[in-house]
């Protein structure tokens, strides 16, 4: 609505009039004879329309700047600083939580290698004494067992020698007897003493 | 009414709503001014209702406006360093203000504000005005310097500096026609490929599948402008910070 000439500025018939049909598709505006006073120009380097239209930007531009600069502008910088500064503080308590996190990771793994190293300490504790309980016991049955040998071999000691005197007993009656059957009469001194030579 | 739906230039006139005559001027609010209101309090609306939950965890369309204030703030940044940022409101009112203009202008029946080219030279001179102004506050006539660059041999120096000059002189030339022609021809092809779509659609069968044609253009060139209107609200913000950056450093 706001190009038709409802304002007698141009008359519409005369462009009718003077192109009609679709001539005037390619006619340039400096050509076409409008009616009014903007008669024969071009509308953008038609300076009659010059002062009305410095004024009224002026004007629109004018509060345009002033709107932007006292409300809007301020208003966004102050949405953007809020936001950047919620955005920092997020970071910071992030990185907070962060260091808190690592902390408790820290703590938690100190606690574990101690637990570890006491874990170690009794586990050693308990293997030396095991060890040396059982080396007391071995001990002990060792000695037991030497005890034992050494009563044997007492023993088996006395029994040899006193088959070691039987034995000479037994020479001297078995030759005693051998020389009676074969000369009918022995000395028996004499077998004592050819035995214990032989010995 | 027919002709003037083929009449590209149709669009470009300005009409006034309200007729203000006041010294010998005709300060009329037109269709323009509308659209110039329109702009202003559908930025100001947006930004104002988007943010107004300032929500910790933004929204879609709190998004939107956190991310057009950060894309600001990072070119400006980029461009002037961070004393710069002085300047942050004047290049975010710049570059809302001509990306609303140039996106609504895109809708039909609507004007578009930044079409004009004495709207753009006045943005255009408001940025270099403010680089003038504080460049001489700021730096006396140390901003000079601006136009002798450093290590230049003395032999050639008044021919740079002859060179620097008009570079100077021309930038309010250049931000403001880059604008204004973008906008203007961008619009003006539009009207002529949708013009052929109603003048050949009335040729009957044959003329409407021939209108198949400018009509895919159409929407095509439809998707080109919404890109130049982002791009050109781009480009005249980064070159005001480049400007700015003048003002701040002029030894550069």
């Amino acid at each position: 609505m706001f190009v038709t000439p409802a304002y007698g500025q141009e008359t519409a018939p005369a462009v009718e009039g003077g192109h009609g049909g679709t001539e005037g598709a390619t006619q340039t505006g400096t050509e076409v004879p409008h009616g009014g006073e903007h008669a024969g120009t071009f509308p953008p380097f038609d300076p009659a329309t010059f002062p009305s239209q410095i004024i009224w930007l002026a004007i629109t531009f004018g509060l345009f700047y002033l709107f932007l600069k006292r409300v809007i502008l301020p208003r966004l910088a102050g949405i953007l600083d809020v936001r950047s500064g919620r955005i920092a503080q997020d970071l910071d308590h992030a990185a907070k939580l962060k260091g808190e996190a690592d902390a408790a990771v820290a703590a938690y793994e100190q606690e574990l290698a101690e637990a570890k190293t006491r874990a170690n300490v009794i586990g050693q504790e308990a293997r030396d004494a095991a060890k040396a309980e059982a080396e007391a016991a071995r001990k002990k049955v060792e000695a037991g067992l030497d005890k034992k040998l050494a009563a044997a071999e007492e023993r088996i000691a006395t029994i040899k020698s006193g088959a070691m005197k039987d034995v000479g007993a037994i020479a001297e009656s078995t030759a005693a007897a051998i020389i009676e059957q074969l000369v009918g009469k022995a000395d028996k001194n004499d077998v004592a003493a050819a035995v214990k030579s032989v010995r | 009414m027919a002709a003037d739906k083929v009449d590209p230039i149709h669009q470009f006139h300005i009409n006034p709503i309200v007729p203000i005559h006041i010294g010998g001027y005709d300060l009329s609010f037109t269709n323009s001014s509308l659209f110039m209101v329109v702009v202003v309090l559908l930025a100001s609306a947006f930004l104002y209702l988007t943010t107004s939950s300032r929500a910790l965890i933004p929204g879609r369309l709190q998004s939107v406006s956190e991310m057009s204030y950060e894309f600001v703030a990072n070119m400006l940044r980029d461009a002037a360093g961070s004393h710069g940022m002085k300047f942050f409101p004047l290049v975010f009112s710049l570059f809302m203000f001509v990306l609303v203009a140039n996106l609504l202008g895109l809708f039909p029946y609507f004007f578009t504000v930044t079409s004009h080219i004495i709207v753009t030279f006045c943005l255009a001179i408001l940025v270099i005005g403010t680089v003038i102004v504080y460049g001489f506050a700021k730096h006396g006539l140390g901003f000079l310097k601006l136009f002798v660059p450093a290590g230049v041999p003395v032999v050639l120096l008044p021919l740079v500096v002859a060179i620097e000059i008009i570079s100077f002189l021309s930038r309010p030339i250049s931000l403001s026609v880059r604008l204004f022609a973008n906008m203007l021809a961008g619009h003006i092809t539009l009207k002529v490929f949708s013009g052929f779509v109603v003048s050949l659609s009335a040729l009957g069968a044959a003329g409407v599948a021939g209108a198949v044609l400018p009509l895919a253009m159409a929407v095509a060139l439809t998707g080109l402008e919404v890109l130049v209107a982002f791009l050109q609200a781009y480009v005249f913000a980064v070159l005001t910070c480049m400007y700015l950056n003048d003002a701040l450093h002029p030894g550069h």
